[in-house]
């Protein structure tokens, strides 16, 4: 009796619903929650490119909150490396651009945030610039965020993350001790053309005499390969900008 | 099945006490004589891939634990009225919105956690025990028994791969929930003196070999041997 068709569709059509409604209403109830939760994420990952990944971990949401907005000021840029201050209409703010949906537009019209970090002393206090990474892995997304000193050369830290690269091996990338290995690198060599940061295939090797050369992750070389890459294409696209930046902050010396 | 839906039907004329020995007997069997890991080697993907630290670890374990109660509960609830030619798409249906569930709330309040459980936590959709307690059991049973039904095989679950996650963080990174034991032991011994980690644990392989031994001692134990 109840094995019907009329039966079996009615019962699947109340369920779905039901189970609709619910999920539904969850998404809208968590929704400004896990926006929250995802820009805190974003905020921590670009304090972790200048600040140690322990630090970040000993500070409660609102000290991130507030240590962000008392030490990060940020821009927006083109690739030409003049300031944006809206698109489309709209003003635009470093926080709220998307890296990996601009990653889908050509290069030249996408905007490219720059986060700047303050020393103690405000605005005037530059301590380094942190730019956005993004690129492709062996499976999925990468992302970063690298900062540069105010040489605009020398590597000040990376942070580095993956949405699916391989247990163990190219999702070495988040681990501290990876990243910690492009500390004190530059990105130009001495006739100021950009050559970023190369990771070498094989693990164990000392790269501390070259420059632009970092230890690699055995087993991970795609993955590096793709480190690589969103470097040298991120770092190009943001040359203008630094370019513009190390030559005023020149002057500045002189 | 009908048969043993009849017998349950008679035996439970005088009203059964709250935790008799029966059900005492469908949480506690699923912990050692019925684990679902050890005994009958269900969600071991799982088990394998989140077991590298302990907390990620307990964090898994809970949404197991109230994936698996919930839907043995909405299952048998619904038992009666579940059409059988579309059961397993109904099962399907309760235990993804239940997980999708578990990830949003993890999304929302433990942020981190959802980025480090990432696929995990929506691959409990497929874990075997989930499908396997409500076809085995919810399906012809009634919600409280089944409840403690999804309990006992949850909590067989957990206690397992706790268990793997303390010895593969204990000598992968020398830690036991993020607390490093190895260094706090070596410092006791002097400067000089250093516990080793092994990185094989770290890595899936290491689980595997984990895992064995459990089932060796426990099976040592119980006498238990494969039909």
């Amino acid at each position: 009796m109840q094995q019907s068709n009329a039966y079996i569709i009615t019962f699947s059509v109340i369920l779905t619903v039901v189970l609709g409604l619910l999920l539904s209403g969850t998404s809208q109830v968590l929704g400004p929650m896990q926006r929250e939760a995802i820009a805190l994420d974003k905020k921590k990952q670009i304090l972790g490119a200048v600040i140690s990944g322990e630090e970040i971990e000993a500070m409660t949401p609102e000290q991130i909150n507030e240590y962000y907005s008392k030490r990060i000021s940020s821009i927006v840029v083109d690739i030409s490396g003049k300031e944006v201050s809206e698109d489309a209409g709209s003003p635009v703010t470093a926080e709220t651009v998307d890296i990996a949906k601009n990653y889908k537009k050509p290069a030249d019209e996408r905007l490219f945030p720059v986060f700047i970090f303050l020393g103690e002393g405000g605005s005037d206090d530059v301590q380094s610039y942190i730019f956005p990474l993004y690129g492709a892995g062996l499976w999925d997304a990468i992302w970063g965020f690298i900062a540069l000193d105010t040489d605009m050369n020398t590597v000040g830290g990376i942070t580095l993350a993956h949405a699916g690269e391989t247990p163990g091996l190219g999702a070495r990338i988040t681990e501290s001790g990876v990243q910690e290995r492009y500390v004190g690198k530059k990105v130009f060599d001495e006739s100021g053309d950009l050559v970023a940061v190369q990771m070498m295939k094989g693990e164990g090797k000392d790269y501390s005499g070259d420059e632009h050369k970092v230890d690699g992750m055995s087993g991970a070389t795609i993955t590096a390969n793709g480190v690589n890459n969103m470097l040298r294409s991120y770092l190009s696209h943001y040359e203008a900008f630094i370019k513009e930046k190390s030559s005023s902050t020149a002057v500045a010396g002189l | 099945m009908s048969a043993e839906t009849l017998e349950k039907a008679i035996e439970k004329k005088p009203a059964e006490a709250l935790f008799s020995k029966r059900r005492k007997k469908l949480v506690s069997d699923p912990l050692v004589d019925e684990n679902p890991i050890t005994i009958q080697v269900l969600g071991i993907c799982s088990a394998l891939a989140v077991t590298t630290q302990m907390k990620p670890t307990l964090v898994m374990a809970i949404s197991v634990i109230f994936v698996v109660v919930m839907s043995n509960l909405a299952i048998s609830l619904l038992r009666n009225t579940i059409p059988s030619r579309v059961r397993i798409i109904v099962q399907l249906a309760v235990v993804a919105t239940l997980v999708t569930l578990v990830s949003e709330l993890l999304k929302a309040f433990a942020y981190d956690m959802y980025k480090e459980l990432s696929v995990f936590v929506g691959l409990i959709i497929t874990n075997c025990i989930v499908m396997g307690r409500l076809e085995a059991f919810a399906l012809g049973n009634k919600p409280y028994d089944s409840v403690l039904d999804g309990l006992g095989s949850a909590l067989g679950y957990s206690w397992i791969i706790l268990a793997v996650a303390f010895f593969r963080e204990l000598w992968g990174s020398g830690a036991v929930f993020g607390i490093p034991v190895f260094e706090y032991v070596s410092s006791i011994f002097g400067p000089d003196f250093k516990l080793a980690t092994n990185g094989l644990m770290v890595s899936p392989v290491g689980a595997f070999i984990i895992l064995g031994l459990i089932i060796w001692v426990q099976r040592t134990k119980t006498g238990y041997v494969e039909h």
